[in-house]
């Protein structure tokens, strides 16, 4: 093991995790608004949107985000869609992101009693009143484990970003090994620097879900 | 209030046929039946709960229209009680209580937290306003769910089947608050099962079957004199259950 | 209408080889799905062991397959497998053995989930109808373990058929790699088919992946 080497290039790691942290947290901020969005068309049954919505997810879920990605950066420029590799591999985080968030939120709602909708109702509470005090916290605590499983994944997703030539982990670990020959030390700091990205978010995922089972809404 | 020509159906299913009657001020109506006479139904099609299918909902002239905009200022009117699982879990019983005062009706939130303690107060919830619903028995939660429709002062209140999913010992609690009402003059509708209350509240009792109303008439003559066999036959196998149950 | 470069599908054989590429990513991911599968359910039981170092090391290695993205294991076989052991690997075996490996940690977490599921009182009402242990597994236990398997073991494949997109990175040729070939040999005569050939691409994942979550889902509702 080339100690010298590791701590030579450990800046370019630490420059490439943080592309793909920001990115990252970028694309799942977004898919996390797209898919509250979609989980209340479905949730509520709202015409046409539903349809639009239900596709959209059906699409997003069925094909692989490098696929969904070379989509967005190569082929939409050729009908005047211009993306910077930056802003593809935000959209395509949210666009794949979103329908897992939808999911994830749609089975939270569905959780939720009927009754507890009707109830803020009688009480004179307007729909969207009622979703935004009553429903949406219940949902979200319920929804959590899914959710934090749902970062986790785009997360780990964020790997295939060298694709459209974003200097990543991977891309910077490819480079290296090329460049150098020293895989070993490339692939140690590779695997490093994603447990510093993704083990913290593990751990508080499942710290969240047993205190969430803890505290047990349960009425 | 007004029910004219009510009728409710799901799909082919016919549930509420042609149900008129008239609500006073300061009136108890009990409402007693089979299950699935369509009696919650009511209840839920008053409160607009529930789109019907043909007739007219009124309160002090105002329409009650499934899905209209006003809506939400008719519902303020009539305090609403169900069976149960309805306190919000996420929030404690005192902001079970604020929630509507405070973001429906705008009202000054010292003002409502005082209103809001006594009324918990009279019920026998005083140390509970910190609560949350999990931690509450259930006679405890559908005290605190009155009182959370109390508070935003309605003219009237439907309470449906409140004390059917309670265990035995707890609906005497309730029925206690419920009768406190009727004697403080609230107009009310009660659908219920237990028909020793209904006779000790009710100003009048309507026997519902089949999405008909029967009997309407007051206790005593319901109770002792029922006019149509079928009343006759409801309240003769109850009487029978209660004598097995002994 | 804009030239959306579609015209270059049906341009010789091209529409072929990317078919043919993408049978190379499915192969895979069919392989890997067949073994991961025998060795998963084995993972899954011994998993359920009482025994703390057992418990301790299939844990460990679940977590760290699970919390490692699956480009990464690729990068570790493939160029690893060179610097560590002296050999070198085709792609294809590379991507074979990370996605075997990685489809045993997760089939082994659904064996395990779906085995912990069953209530104790299946056992024990088994028991009481006089059921010796094998036959309370054969006719009580698995039943309801395989119901609660199939639904999720078939989305497996899905999940696998779509990270096989990634071999392209390892230098396998597959469809995404055809597409690019197709592409570039076309830059002159057309230079949109990025567009169509890309779009092509997209379909034929979901054509594949699609049928395969709605019988899972279908499945998943029939017997949930």
């Amino acid at each position: 093991m080339n100690w010298d080497f590791i701590w030579k290039y450990l800046p370019l790691y630490e420059k490439a995790a943080l592309l793909t942290v920001k990115i990252g947290w970028a694309g799942i901020a977004l898919a996390i608004i797209i898919g509250i969005l979609c989980a209340i068309v479905l949730y509520f049954r709202i015409a046409v949107l539903r349809r639009i919505v239900s596709v959209y997810i059906e699409i997003s879920r069925n094909t692989p985000l490098l696929i969904q990605l070379f989509f967005i950066y190569y082929a939409l420029p050729k009908i005047g869609v211009p993306v910077s590799p930056e802003a593809c591999g935000v959209a395509g985080l949210a666009f794949l992101g979103g329908s897992y968030m939808a999911e994830a939120f749609r089975s939270g709602l569905e959780a939720i009693e009927p009754i507890q909708m009707e109830s803020a109702l009688s009480l004179g509470l307007e729909k969207s009143q009622a979703l935004r005090y009553v429903i949406m916290p219940q949902a979200v605590s319920v929804s959590v484990p899914a959710f934090v499983a749902n970062v986790i994944f785009l997360l780990k997703e964020t790997s295939v970003f060298s694709a459209i030539s974003l200097m990543d982990l991977m891309f910077t670990a490819k480079d290296l090994i090329g460049l150098y020959y020293k895989t070993t030390e490339s692939l140690l700091m590779l695997v490093v620097f994603y447990l510093i990205i993704l083990l913290p978010v593990s751990i508080l995922g499942s710290i969240l879900e047993r205190r969430l089972r803890h505290a047990g809404f349960g009425s | 209030m007004k029910i004219e020509h009510l009728t409710k159906s799901f799909e082919d299913n016919v549930v509420l046929d042609d149900v008129s009657f008239t609500v006073h001020k300061g009136e108890v109506i009990v409402v007693v039946g089979p299950s699935g006479c369509g009696k919650s139904t009511m209840l839920r099609c008053i409160n607009a709960l529930e789109p019907i299918q043909g007739g007219k909902i009124t309160i002090d002239g105002d329409e009650i229209l499934y899905g209209s905009k006003n809506l939400s200022s008719l519902r303020q009117k009539i305090g609403m009680v169900f069976q149960s699982y309805d306190l919000f879990p996420h929030l404690s019983v005192l902001d079970n209580i604020l929630l509507a005062p405070l973001k429906v009706q705008k009202r000054k939130k010292d003002e409502v937290i005082k209103e809001a303690t006594e009324l918990l107060e009279r019920v026998g919830l005083g140390d509970k306003a910190k609560s949350y619903p999990r931690q509450l028995s259930g006679g405890q939660k559908q005290r605190v769910a009155i009182v959370r429709a109390l508070c935003m002062h309605p003219e009237m209140m439907l309470f449906d089947e409140v004390t059917a999913a309670l265990d035995p010992e707890m609906v005497r609690e309730v029925l206690d608050v419920i009768l406190g009402l009727a004697k403080g003059g609230m107009t009310m509708i009660i659908v219920t099962h237990e028909m020793q209350f209904a006779r000790a509240v009710a100003d009048r009792v309507l026997f519902l079957e089949n999405g008909n109303i029967i009997e309407d008439a007051d206790p005593d003559t319901f109770f002792e004199n029922p006019k149509t066999e079928r009343a006759k036959q409801f309240l003769n196998i109850f009487n029978f259950e209660r004598s097995k149950e002994k | 209408m804009p030239d959306l470069g579609l015209d270059v599908l049906f341009k010789g054989k091209n529409m072929l080889r990317l078919l043919g590429g993408l049978w190379v990513a499915v192969k895979i991911s069919l392989i890997s799905v067949a073994i991961s599968i025998p060795l998963g359910i084995l993972l899954g039981i011994i998993m359920t062991s009482k025994n703390p170092i057992i418990k301790a090391v299939t844990r460990v290695y679940l977590e760290f397959i699970r919390i490692m993205p699956q480009l990464v294991l690729l990068f570790i076989v493939f160029f690893g497998s060179t610097s560590a052991l002296g050999i070198n690997i085709s792609g294809e075996l590379a991507s074979v053995i990370v996605f075997t490996v990685w489809g045993t940690a997760e089939m082994g977490d659904l064996v395990r989930g779906a085995l912990i599921s069953i209530p104790k009182h299946q056992y024990e009402s088994s028991a009481a109808l006089a059921l010796t242990p094998a036959k309370t597994y054969i006719y009580v236990i698995i039943p309801q373990t395989v119901r609660r398997l199939i639904p999720l073991s078939i989305n497996l494949i899905t999940r696998m058929i779509k990270t096989t997109s990634l071999i392209l990175m390892i230098g396998v040729v597959e469809v995404l790699k055809v597409a690019q070939q197709i592409i570039e040999a076309n830059r002159m005569s057309s230079p949109n088919a990025a567009f169509g050939v890309y779009l092509t691409v997209l379909l034929l994942y979901f054509i594949i992946c699609w049928p395969i979550s709605m019988l899972a889902k279908r499945l998943e509702k029939k017997w949930g």
